[in-house]
């Protein structure tokens, strides 16, 4: 093999001379021309600083190469070792040979510059093309990343794009130079999840039209799969398994990749469901919404009263049991965030009724937030937190609310002495734990959770479902579950919503949507879900954009038709 | 105890908190009366002595201990500056606070208010005030705290936009938590950083603003000594006795100097970037 890029014990430090904390030891490897590379690890395994020294971006972190070499074979067959170029020869590589794409896209694009203007100044640089010459190979290069009405597009600021588009337009930018390796940081992450597979299929083919190398950096191991030929996987700074992808996925060696394995939810189709409650006929619902509508309006100036709404939510309704879990899902701007927070009254409801169970006082609905960090106000300690929500309700701050504090802590496996702590002392797993026993503190009926364990590590999020799944037991709580993860929906869920463009499309028992999903859009959902024994499948860049959510002032949807598929299934009609 | 310990590691945070500590016993020694000289005796056959063993900073045209009036001048100054920055941070402070809870409307008379009251230029206000009012020791608190209050509702007004939006204010919401509850508790809470930082710095800005008043005889008002009144009554004798006006200008210069090294240090410590860095 003739690699295009051999690197040998490399190693990255951060820091002044004195004090330089290594976080990538002896790192080695060979990449050959047309050849995927997946870097996997969780966050601090230096996967990405890494990534980032081969095109020495590591410098202007504050990093610097303590040892190794990095022989990069350039195009006209000379070699030169990365880990000693100067910044002249690497101005050359950037772009032109090594290209690169990062996690967020609207940070990585100038918001106050055309998508165009951004394409062609990448053409220009790295071509030297002027003119009509880098206009038309901006266009070029927007159809070729699979942008609809690139023409069109090319005016528009990214702003204007959604999320899955604008990092399209990266990757158009990362091409512009031609490069023979493009480097991908997690490309994918902030997207959502059918976005994700179509930018993955896009990468996998550009990759095979283009031939070049390709570094892959990820945190989510059931990603590679369907694009690496090689996987790499890190742990501290350190290799800890690398090989083929086949059999790195199917005979891992290190305990570390078989607990990273281990801990991806695994998405089965609806053949993993719970089956511990059973709606009985007569239950009682602890939660009951109707037609709920929410809009905001919009435009509204002094002078013109409202040109219209966006239609965040429309027509929604379900209710819900104790002890059963509804899982809405849907992708970002669906409007599952939004009627979450109507039920709970932190955004006005437009119309429709939410009513909780009879005689219940207080406040029998909590919710759960998706960032524990955000949720918790850093300057008051673990007491004060969990005081807060009986201190709204008018309780005493007494001895009795103190032995409430401990029990709840212990019940979800915090130390006592957390009491006195702040929230900045603990990680995020157990941060999100306190968040649950907040919410537990009044004794609600319903607790929402938003995306309650999307911001967690994976092993981490597999030991707080548990967690929540043995309360819901304990309590008889009735949760809503939101979130896009299907893997996680089929861990939890004993019903499912599934919801698009603010209106819910189909609902019914997990196992019956899960597993025979009847709208376009649900089985559009689950074909997107990524896996390491899906690997061999591939999808299609499907690019069907999401309707626009903006009505005309007055504009009421036709009442919505349901088809009955099943016991407990219903389909809006398409 | 750690702003304490990180104020005392900081290079030059420790020489401000040391300017400040030495201005405070000054002041303190002037004001229950332990200074060398009584600051208002005329020592008429000393008169427009240079510093010497006996009088330390030299004696005024009239005879009086120019080292005594200075430590009992730095006690009026600080007292002003305190009580102006205190007033100021207070109303600044719910000012900003409201107009950025309540939003809308309210946010804009308010805001808009303090707009009109920062067009003017920090001395000519104070000026207006007291020339409406006439001079002394009360209008000069008042003077300055009118010309400070807008900064403060601007610093606690942006911080507070943000805050309220954070998902903690949304989770206190969801419990049924009293209006007042959140504005203590989760926004009050989180602005003690910046006000702090903004507190250290006022004080130069208010120490200056009280010298130029009493220089213009605005402020604290004959025989009582003060700093600007000093370098005032000096400028005629700048070629006799300079030392009359150089020991008042070094005086306040480094208490404006001692106030921002604090202030900065105290930016550099309470800095959330900074702390994670460290962290």
């Amino acid at each position: 093999m003739n690699p295009l890029l051999s690197v040998r014990d490399l190693s990255v430090g951060f820091g002044r001379d004195a004090a330089v904390s290594p976080v990538v030891r002896g790192v080695s490897f060979d990449l050959a021309s047309g050849e995927t590379l997946a870097l996997v690890g969780e966050s601090g395994s230096g996967k990405s600083v890494t990534a980032l020294s081969i095109n020495r971006l590591v410098d202007f972190g504050g990093g610097r190469i303590t040892g190794g070499s990095m022989m990069w074979k350039r195009s006209d067959g000379s070699a030169l070792d990365l880990a000693q170029a100067d910044e002249r020869a690497l101005l050359g590589l950037r772009g032109r040979e090594i290209g690169m794409i990062f996690q967020e896209p609207m940070t990585s694009l100038n918001p106050v510059h055309t998508v165009g203007a951004q394409i062609e100044e990448a053409f220009r640089l790295n071509r030297g093309l002027e003119g009509r010459a880098a206009s038309d190979a901006a266009r070029e290069a927007l159809d070729r990343v699979r942008i609809p009405d690139a023409a069109q597009r090319m005016k528009y600021y990214p702003h204007q794009m959604s999320g899955g588009m604008r990092q399209r337009v990266m990757i158009a930018m990362a091409l512009a130079g031609n490069p023979r390796l493009l480097i991908a940081d997690e490309p994918t992450t902030a997207l959502d999840v059918t976005v994700q597979a179509q930018i993955m299929a896009l990468l996998a083919e550009l990759k095979a039209e283009l031939g070049m190398a390709m570094i892959f950096i990820t945190h989510d191991i059931g990603l590679v799969a369907g694009i690496a030929d090689s996987v790499m996987v890190m742990q501290n700074g350190l290799v800890v398994e690398q090989g083929r992808l086949d059999a790195v996925l199917d005979a891992p060696q290190h305990d570390y990749t078989k607990h990273l394995l281990g801990a991806v939810p695994h998405f089965t189709g609806g053949q993993a469901v719970r089956r511990d409650h059973q709606r009985a006929p007569d239950a009682k619902p602890a939660v009951k919404v109707e037609d709920l509508v929410v809009r905001f309006p919009i435009g509204g100036g002094l002078f013109s009263r409202g040109a219209g709404a966006i239609h965040a939510v429309e027509g929604v309704g379900f209710d819900l049991v104790p002890g059963e879990t509804l899982a809405i899902v849907g992708e970002s701007g669906s409007g599952k965030s939004t009627t979450a927070r109507a039920i709970l009254g932190l955004t006005e409801a437009t119309r429709g009724k939410i009513a909780t169970a009879p005689g219940r006082h207080g406040r029998p609905v909590q919710m759960v937030f998706q960032d524990p960090f955000a949720s918790l106000n850093p300057r008051l300690d673990v007491k004060s937190l969990l005081a807060e929500p009986a201190i709204a309700a008018g309780m005493p701050v007494d001895s009795l609310l103190f032995s409430r504090m401990l029990q709840l802590l212990e019940r979800v496996g915090l130390p006592e002495d957390a009491l006195a702590r702040y929230p900045h002392q603990f990680s995020g797993g157990q941060r999100q734990r306190l968040c649950i026993a907040r919410a537990l503190m009044l004794n609600p009926d319903v607790v929402v959770l938003d995306e309650a364990v999307s911001a967690l590590d994976v092993s981490v999020q597999a030991r707080v479902l548990d967690l929540l799944i043995d309360l819901q037991h304990e309590f008889g709580l009735a949760y809503l579950f939101i979130s896009h993860d299907m893997a996680v929906v089929e861990r939890i869920a004993h019903r499912v919503a599934v919801m698009y463009a603010g209106q819910v499309v189909e609902i019914g028992s997990a196992a019956a949507v899960l597993a025979q999903p009847r709208h376009s859009y649900t089985k559009r959902l689950i074909a997107a879900v990524p896996g390491v024994e899906r690997r061999r499948q591939r999808y299609d860049v499907d690019t069907t954009p999401v309707p626009s959510l903006i009505r005309p002032k007055g504009y009421e949807p036709a009442p919505a038709e349901w088809v009955t598929a099943g016991d407990d299934h219903l389909v809006r009609a398409e | 105890m750690r702003i304490l310990r990180a104020i005392a590691a900081h290079p030059t945070g420790r020489i401000g908190a040391g300017i400040i500590l030495l201005y405070l016993l000054l002041a303190l020694c002037g004001t229950i009366g332990f200074t060398p000289h009584d600051p208002l005796q005329q020592f008429r056959i000393d008169r427009l002595q240079g510093p010497s063993a006996t009088y330390l900073m030299g004696t005024d045209l009239f005879g009086r201990d120019t080292a005594s009036r200075l430590m009992v001048g730095i006690g009026q100054s600080f007292l002003i500056a305190f009580a102006s920055v205190g007033l100021a941070s207070l109303f600044g402070t719910i000012i900003g606070l409201l107009a950025g809870w309540w939003g809308g409307w309210l946010d804009g008379v308010f805001m808009r208010s303090m707009d009109v009251l920062l067009a003017f230029p920090a001395i000519l206000l104070a000026l207006l005030i007291i020339a409406i009012v006439g001079p002394g020791t009360f209008t000069s608190v008042v003077a300055i705290a009118a010309v400070y209050t807008p900064i403060f509702a601007r610093v606690v007004r942006g911080p507070t936009l943000s805050l309220k939006r954070r998902d903690f204010v949304d989770a206190a919401r969801t419990f049924g938590s009293s209006e007042g509850y959140i504005l203590t508790r989760h926004l009050l809470l989180n602005l003690v950083a910046p006000l702090t930082v903004q507190v250290t710095l006022a004080l130069a800005w208010a120490l200056l603003t009280e010298a130029g008043l009493s220089f213009l005889g605005l402020g604290t008002q004959p025989p009582a000594p003060s700093l600007g009144l000093m370098m005032s009554e000096a400028r005629n004798l700048m070629q006799q006795a300079p030392w009359l006006l150089v020991f008042p200008g070094l005086t306040i210069m480094l208490g404006i100097l001692g106030f921002n090294l604090f202030g900065d240090a105290l930016r550099d410590i309470l800095d959330p970037r900074t702390q994670r860095r460290t962290a």
